[in-house]
């Protein structure tokens, strides 16, 4: 469980390996660009659910006023994180509006009218090195602090793992393996500062001892200003990682820095291992040294149609129209508008969706970019997948099990290791929409989990009545039996009493 | 504009159809060596048998109710076509290419359910399946005449030998597989039976008698790593073959030199580059597993060996493919990688263990 450094057999082991793939990187020109801030849109728009867990739950009216950082939705539940309001403003309400998810449904979000004086409540910052970990961990989550990575689990959570169990390793995940996204990228170098005392006060909530900042070693920049911020500390350590998708998946980064497998039926923990985003850490800077809630973040703006792509510091609830009014416009009509990063990312329909916590990018792609929808052929067992899935699955055999509707055969192959990264789909010939199979499967596969769950408790309930009206019929026989053999008993006594009368 | 797409967004491998246009990329060396020292015969056959291997792919996918032209155009068809004829013995009259392209089609392709579905490659079945049963046709060699020579037919004596009369019987010839199992049941040792055949350099170029393509070993060893540095084809399966029959080989020569032929002679004659490098390779038929694709080189590479040095045939190699194509599923089936965070029979690694 020590934190050590992987063995030398451990670093020939990882060399050999072949796993992942090598999409075309195009960070550039966006990532030339400093971190710009973009003026405030009339109005904001806040989904309630821009996290993994319960939606938060509003504590604000249609027509209050609001000031920036203050609390509009709070936490529901263990697994939840609060909203703040990312300007001065006025409620409007709460309506159903298009968010970045897969299925574009609508969700419920809350609207502010921004009043464009972005008045800030006053906020208490504090010196984490005085605080328990208890305390930093209850800021973290009254901030409104989610894994900004793309996970958007709410990290707090993560944070009070360290009072269960010893966690010696911190990693901070500054992979950021996705193509046209350099957030993170200008992120290192423009507040290396704040990522590595990120770093810090997340050891000391987690009673961590080192924390190591794995970097793809194609961003020397981003490696050199944090490994400049971190001279002075001898527990935390920039290493650069190779560039390679999806080093920056946890699993895989942490295999790669420790030689260490988190293991299948656990979690990360287990091993003694805690990975934040180098993103996250820089919030948490924020959050305990000024005490400032998440309401913005950094967007990439990328994509062959977008005229100027650059990084920009965006309030969360930005249309994402007006990133892209911000870098020029379009210079045509995109194939596809996706948020995230092209892998990973979720495909929208429309300019006005809203950035969420989430978004690290905001890709409009052109025609050459796109992987045409419906181009997908037979699958030639080329073993191309094979190579490329980090986890060691047989993409091709679980497809085929789907496609021929063995659900339980395509999770005896390993469906529910799938991290969903879509390597395998990226290096597929025939252009299989492989993720898709599996996203549909697991949910199949969850539905019928629940079902049978749900079967079993309704029969456990049906049992449990049964045996209580048996036993209810068995006490009810038992006591007229009981009643009836001491009525005889009188009976007899009584007919008894007359003899002993007459004796 | 309701359409959903599933990430990944981008996409970045070559389609089937490039796959399949490197793979005859590759072939083009040892197929024009096979012209050029066979001349307008072997041209006419391959020809032929890639006509009845589009014929007959659009005759299946029309009866199936499918698509033609997309099935056509990824080049699969065509790719089978190319590499049953330069197996084949080039002045073959020209219904052996037509039988044996509508067979590996129809029968060994789509009968299975198209491209992906067949479990034996179709090239190979086609082609023992005509040896078979035109034993005589699929047997009659001829030593190269290259082109403008005195031996070489023109154009019209060609069209007679494919389409007409057939071989002229003072032509034929022996391979050199053939010659030295013929020696050796003479009595004559295997050394100096060889010396008088066998000339690596020259007999892996093309001067020797022998299948359309397959005399051409240097080339198609050429050929074959062309695709393995393309990345169109992994580096196991050829290895593996070519270690199969090349281990074996040695050792049996160690022991008996006069018994059995050297490893060189094993790897430069018959079909052993064409097999390694064009037909184990075989997607559709190969395993996918890392493992697997060692196992299935080897394999393929010991029973060559075991073929010729004992069974009843002079080449094995079409056998050797075959017999590792049924053992695929089976493979593939024991040999899956460990999953990450898990342990090699399938249970979750304890944090201790990780």
């Amino acid at each position: 469980m020590n934190a050590r450094d992987p063995s030398l057999f451990v670093r020939l082991r990882r060399r050999l390996q072949r796993w992942g793939a090598h999409p075309e990187a195009r960070k550039y020109p966006a990532a030339d660009t400093a971190i710009t801030a973009i003026p405030l849109p009339p109005t904001l728009t806040l989904p309630l659910a821009q996290h993994i867990g319960a939606p938060a739950q509003p504590v604000v009216r249609a027509g209050d006023r609001v000031l920036r950082g203050q609390l509009i939705a709070q936490g529901a539940g263990k697994v939840s994180a609060p909203l703040h309001a990312p300007t001065s403003g006025t409620v409007v309400g709460i309506v159903d509006v298009p968010v970045p998810h897969p299925s574009k449904l609508p969700a419920p979000a809350l609207i502010i009218a921004c009043d464009g004086l972005d008045e800030a409540c006053p906020a208490e910052g504090a010196d984490p090195f005085t605080l328990s970990p208890g305390e930093i961990a209850q800021r973290v989550a009254d901030a409104g602090i989610v894994g900004l990575g793309g996970a958007t689990f709410p990290s707090a959570v993560k944070l009070s793992l360290g009072r269960d169990q010893p966690i010696p390793t911190l990693i901070l995940n500054g992979g950021e393996c996705e193509p046209y996204l350099s957030c993170d990228d200008r992120l290192m170098q423009e507040r290396a500062g704040q990522v590595v005392d990120g770093a810090r006060i997340i050891l000391r909530a987690i009673g961590g001892e080192r924390a190591l900042i794995g970097v793809e070693s194609n961003k020397p920049a981003a490696i050199a200003a944090l490994r400049e911020a971190a001279g002075g500390h001898a527990d935390v350590r920039v290493v650069p990682v190779p560039s390679r998708y999806p080093m920056g998946s946890e699993k895989q980064l942490i295999a790669w820095l420790t030689g260490r497998e988190v293991p299948s039926e656990g979690r990360s923990a287990d091993i003694g291992v805690m990975v934040h985003n180098v993103a996250t850490a820089a919030a948490i800077h924020r959050a305990i040294r000024h005490g400032e809630p998440l309401t913005s973040r950094i967007v990439t703006v990328a994509g062959g149609t977008v005229r100027t792509p650059r990084n920009l510091e965006v309030r969360i609830g930005t249309p994402i129209s007006a990133l892209v009014a911000f870098c020029g416009g379009l210079t045509a009509t995109p194939t596809r508008l996706v948020m995230g990063g092209p892998m990973m990312g979720v495909a929208v329909d429309s300019l006005e969706i809203p950035v969420i916590k989430a978004s690290g990018g905001v890709l409009a792609l052109g025609p050459d970019e796109v992987a045409a929808p419906d181009a997908s052929a037979a699958c030639i067992r080329c073993g191309a997948c094979v190579g490329a899935c980090p986890i060691g699955l047989l993409p091709l055999e679980i497809a085929a099990r789907i496609r021929g509707d063995d659900l339980p055969g395509s999770a005896a192959l390993g469906l529910k290791d799938c991290i969903g990264c879509g390597t395998c789909a990226f290096v597929c010939p025939s252009r299989i929409p492989l993720v898709q199979y599996f996203n549909h499967a697991k949910g199949e596969l969850a539905a019928r989990e629940r079902d049978r769950l749900r079967q079993e408790s309704i029969r456990e309930l049906v049992q449990a009545r049964a045996a209580r009206m048996e036993r209810e019929a068995r006490e009810k026989a038992e006591a007229a039996a009981r009643r009836k053999a001491e009525r005889e008993k009188a009976k007899a006594a009584a007919a008894r009493k007359p003899e002993e009368v007459s004796a | 504009m309701k359409a959903v797409f599933a990430s990944p967004h981008a996409h970045g491998a070559r389609p089937v159809g490039q796959v399949m246009l490197l793979v005859m990329a590759a072939l083009v060396p040892a197929t024009f060596n096979g012209f050029w020292h066979f001349g307008w015969p072997a041209i006419f056959l391959w020809l032929t048998t890639i006509l009845a291997c589009l014929l007959a792919e659009s005759l299946a996918l029309q009866v199936a109710g499918r698509a033609i032209r997309p099935a056509l155009a990824d080049g699969s068809a065509v790719l089978t076509g190319w590499l049953l004829a330069i197996s084949l013995p080039p002045w073959a009259p020209w219904w052996i290419g037509a039988l044996g392209g509508a067979f590996a089609i129809i029968v060994c392709k789509q009968a299975f359910g198209g491209l992906g579905q067949n479990l034996f490659n179709p090239a190979m079945a086609a082609r023992v399946v005509l040896l078979i049963s035109f034993p005589l046709e699929m047997t009659r060699w001829v030593a190269p005449a290259v082109f403008g020579s005195v031996h070489a037919p023109d154009f019209l004596a060609a069209l007679d030998i494919t389409f007409g009369a057939g071989i002229p019987d003072a032509l034929s010839s022996a391979t050199i597989l053939d010659y030295v199992r013929s020696e050796v049941s003479r009595g004559v040792g295997v050394g100096q039976a060889l010396d008088a055949s066998f000339k690596p350099l020259a007999s892996s170029l093309g001067s020797r008698a022998g299948s359309l393509g397959e005399t051409g070993a240097l080339l198609l060893a050429g050929g074959g790593i062309f695709l393995i540095a393309t990345r169109v084809i992994g580096a196991r399966i050829p290895i593996g073959f070519l270690l199969g029959v090349a281990v074996p080989a040695a050792l049996a020569h160690a022991l008996a030199p006069q018994a059995y032929l050297p490893p060189l002679a094993h790897l430069l004659t018959g079909g052993v580059t064409l097999g390694a490098f064009f037909i184990a390779t075989d997607y559709v038929t190969s395993p996918s597993t890392p493992l697997g694709q060692w196992l299935f080189g080897l394999g393929c590479g010991l029973l060559t060996w075991i073929i010729r040095s004992w069974g009843a045939y002079p080449e094995g190699v079409a056998f050797a493919i075959l017999l590792m194509n049924a053992a695929t599923p089976l493979i593939d089936h024991y040999t899956r990688p460990r999953i990450f965070g898990r342990r090699r029979d399938g249970r979750s690694l304890s944090p201790q263990e990780s």
